[in-house]
């Protein structure tokens, strides 16, 4: 926080940049272009963890302070245990003729 | 709703009308009991209210025991039945119940309160704090897992116990092929309970990184500490998916819906893999603390410092990646594609790289070491063969083209007794003897400890050995009765001895507690081990507020090099300051009870009332809010005194070994 408030708070004005064409972007995505549902899905779903990335970085202090070390870990982890939840549970529900 | 009103209590069974009179006879007696001796306020307020540590893992121990001899007998009650061909003991609903309540009651209110019990007891202790990060959250968990282990223990007497497996797999779990309650009580009583486990995570995951005293960085704490950290993550991270799946189970079996209902749209294999997806780091849950305290005590009675650290750490942390990523194993045979079982089957057997490192870090700590064969070290001896077996036999079923053979047999069965009891039981054991000095100021007997050991190790092996034998042959499990012309009958005699070999080791046990209250010798000093860790560096028993001032740690094994260097400081009057504790709070077990009220109303699918008496727990949630108790502060008056009385006559700090 502290060495916000002295400067230009650039990385606060990227990141507000960057999340407006993140966004625009991917509504110019979906309703702008004739790509197929699938091909729209999956880069809307990759633009929105981009954007979540950003927030965590640039707005969410993730890398300062004296707790980043674990603060980075954490989010590492949540995001292993998020995949392999998510997408380990698809993948052996829909691979075999379990389903 | 539609529930029988004759149906609520169970009729019919004359073992469960003797349990009926007996439970009554017993609530009465206690009641009265406690009412005679005038018992109630020493009990209101030294233990249903209190948040001390201490305390609440001695209630969490004296669960898990209780809960063992119910567990237990039902136990007992299947190998009596198998013992043998085509016997009437118990018909073929009665075993499914039995097995069911079994496996829930062992895993979920024996491993887990015990194993949560010492770590409540010991790790504030041994990272020199005063107590966990939030000690009024730390009551809470304990009374959701008390409340929903006695709602889920009434249900054989009053509407009839779960009877589809600790696994309770759709669609045999659902409303169409279990029409009656019992399956509800499954679905909310583990809920409750495990409610109350999750809070345990999240708390000493803050009150390992927060709370330590100075010194003690990570790479210093012990060995017990650092796994219940790295099973406190694996709570976090797992526990989360069981209490949506049993939302959803709920939902599925009160309210109408479809999640695990073919017949809707919905998938009943999503059961079986969020169930696993949950239950195999679960595993890891239990047995990483045990290997914790193994470490400690074979450290402490080797008398060396344990081999290999930092290796320990390194594979703890690869346990806690690798355990996420194994839960297909236990449903290799339901129909996964080829690339889906070749994946978990690797990852199944690299687990076994991190145990085996362990294992061979305890035998080159004995190594050369000046060995005691204390009770304590003599669990800690017994459980490497025997959980060696277990993960061999682990490897074994890890491949998946050989699990279709194996799976659903009683080899399975044998195998993971074989890893549950030497790496989850004989730890619990060991730790047991070894900190019950600490808890209760005078020591289990050795005597009577070694008759418990020879009991319970030779009854364990010979009631499990044979069943490897007997799954290699085909007998499945969960069956109630098999034909003479099997040919299972003397294994399964053979067997069902064993079982009551292993039952009076635990009554030896039992018999160890009750001797040692009455006559065991009570001046034992604070280290009558001549342990290592800080939680031997204070009074026995430890006074309420662990430390008078807060040791600082330069190495690891901190109070054994205090010890070694004659830095033990005695204490200087003037530097003693008031200690700031937490008070006690009725809030946590008014939780437990309108917890327990409610969850049993939506057992029995009482919605409404079960939404009224819900209402009970948003005004515990605001009780909460609005208090602003401060806690208190004690003396220095009282400080002196406590710690003159046990200083007293102390070699800095040490009194007379006992061994
Ligand atoms: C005290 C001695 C014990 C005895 C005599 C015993 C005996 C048995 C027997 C006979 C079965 C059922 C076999 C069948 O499928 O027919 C069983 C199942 C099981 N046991 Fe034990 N056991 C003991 C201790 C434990 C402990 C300490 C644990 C866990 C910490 C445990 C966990 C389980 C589980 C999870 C099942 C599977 C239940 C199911 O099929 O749903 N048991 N046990
Ligand atoms: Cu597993």
């Amino acid at each position: 926080m502290d060495q916000h408030s002295k400067g230009f708070p650039i990385s606060h004005v990227i990141g507000f940049f960057m999340s407006l064409v993140l966004t625009f972007g991917a509504a110019w995505v979906a309703l702008q272009t004739s790509l197929s549902m699938k091909a729209v899905m999956w880069i809307i779903g990759t633009l929105a963890v981009v954007q979540a990335g950003i927030q965590l970085y640039m707005f969410m202090h993730m890398n300062e302070g004296e707790d980043k070390v674990a603060n980075n870990i954490n989010i590492i982890y949540s995001a292993f245990i998020a995949v392999v939840i998510v997408a380990g549970s698809i993948w052996v529900m829909t691979s075999g003729h379990s389903h | 709703m539609g529930i029988k009103w004759d149906e609520f209590f169970v009729t019919g069974d004359p073992l469960i009308f003797a349990s009926q009179i007996g439970i009554a006879l017993t609530l009465i007696g206690a009641l009265a009991g406690i009412t005679y001796f005038k018992k109630w306020n020493y009990l209101w307020t030294e233990w249903l209210t209190t948040v001390d540590h201490k305390k609440i893992g001695i209630m969490y121990i004296l669960m898990g025991v209780l809960m063992f001899v119910r567990g237990g007998i039902d136990g007992l009650m299947m190998k009596g039945q198998t013992a043998v061909p085509e016997n009437g003991f118990l018909n073929a609903q009665h075993y499914n119940e039995v097995f069911t309540t079994h496996g829930v009651i062992m895993i979920l209110f024996v491993a887990m309160p015990l194993l949560i019990g010492l770590m409540n007891f010991v790790i504030p202790l041994q990272i020199g704090a005063r107590d966990v990060a939030f000690p009024q959250l730390n009551a809470l968990s304990f009374w959701l897992t008390f409340s929903g282990a006695m709602l889920f223990n009434i249900s054989f007497i009053i509407g009839g116990s779960p009877d589809a497996g600790w696994t309770s797999y759709f669609p045999l779990a659902g409303k169409e092929f279990s029409p009656g309650i019992g399956n509800n009580y499954y679905a909310v009583a583990l809920q409750i309970a495990g409610a109350g486990t999750l809070m345990t995570g999240i708390n000493f995951v803050v009150t390992v990184l927060k709370m330590r005293t100075k010194g003690m960085t990570l790479m210093k704490m012990p060995m017990f500490t650092w796994t219940s950290f790295i099973t406190s993550i694996i709570i976090v991270a797992s526990f989360p998916i069981f209490t949506v799946a049993l939302a959803l189970m709920t939902f599925d079996r009160t309210f109408g819906t479809h999640f695990f209902t073919i017949s809707g749209g919905g998938m009943d294999m999503l059961w079986a893999n969020l169930f696993w997806l949950w239950g195999h780091p679960e595993v890891y849950i239990v047995v990483l603390p045990a290997f914790g305290m193994l470490s400690d005590i074979i450290s402490t009675f080797a008398r060396k410092t344990l081999y290999g650290y930092k290796s320990m750490v390194i594979s703890i942390v690869m346990i806690s990646v690798l355990s996420m990523l194994v839960w297909v194993h236990h449903f290799f045979t339901m129909g996964n594609s080829a690339a889906v079982n070749s994946f978990f089957s690797i990852t199944t057997m690299a687990i076994a790289i991190p145990t085996g490192v362990k294992v061979f870090n305890w035998l080159f700590t004995m190594r050369k070491g000046r060995i005691k064969f204390t009770t304590a070290m003599l669990w800690a001896l017994a459980f490497v063969p025997n959980f060696v077996i277990g993960g061999v036999t682990g490897v074994m079923l890890a491949m998946a083209a050989a699990d279709y053979q194996y799976h659903n047999t009683l080899f399975l069965v044998a195998h993971f007794h074989y890893v549950l009891i030497p790496g989850v039981v004989f730890p619990i054991f060991a730790g047991l003897y070894f900190w019950w000095p600490k808890m209760f100021g005078y020591m289990l007997n050795e005597r009577i400890g070694k008759w418990n050991f020879w009991l319970f190790v030779v009854g364990f092996n010979v009631t499990f050995m044979p069943m490897f034998f007997l799954g290699l042959d085909g007998a499945v499990r969960r069956a109630y009765t098999y034909s003479a012309e099997t040919g299972f009958g003397p294994l399964m005699m053979i067997s069902a001895i064993g079982s009551i070999i292993l039952a009076a080791g635990f009554a030896a046990l039992v018999y160890n507690i009750y001797w040692s209250a009455r006559y065991a010798d009570r001046n034992i000093g604070n280290d009558p081990w001549d342990a290592r860790t800080l939680e031997w560096a204070t009074a026995t028993p430890v006074q309420h507020y662990n430390f008078a001032s807060l040791p600082e740690v330069t190495k690891l094994d901190a109070f054994w090099h205090m010890k070694k260097n004659d830095q033990l400081q005695p204490l200087k009057e003037d530097e003693v300051e008031e200690i700031h504790l937490p008070s006690n709070t009725w809030i946590p077990i008014y939780m437990g009870v309108v917890f327990g009220i409610s969850g049993f109303l939506l057992v029995f699918e009482w919605t409404i009332a079960a939404a009224i008496a819900a209402i009970g727990i948003f005004a515990g949630l605001a009780f909460r809010s609005f208090d602003y108790d401060e806690g208190f502060h004690v003396h220095k008056d009282e400080i002196l005194e406590t710690e003159g009385i046990w200083r007293k006559g102390a070699n800095k700090g040490v009194k007379n070994h006992v061994s």
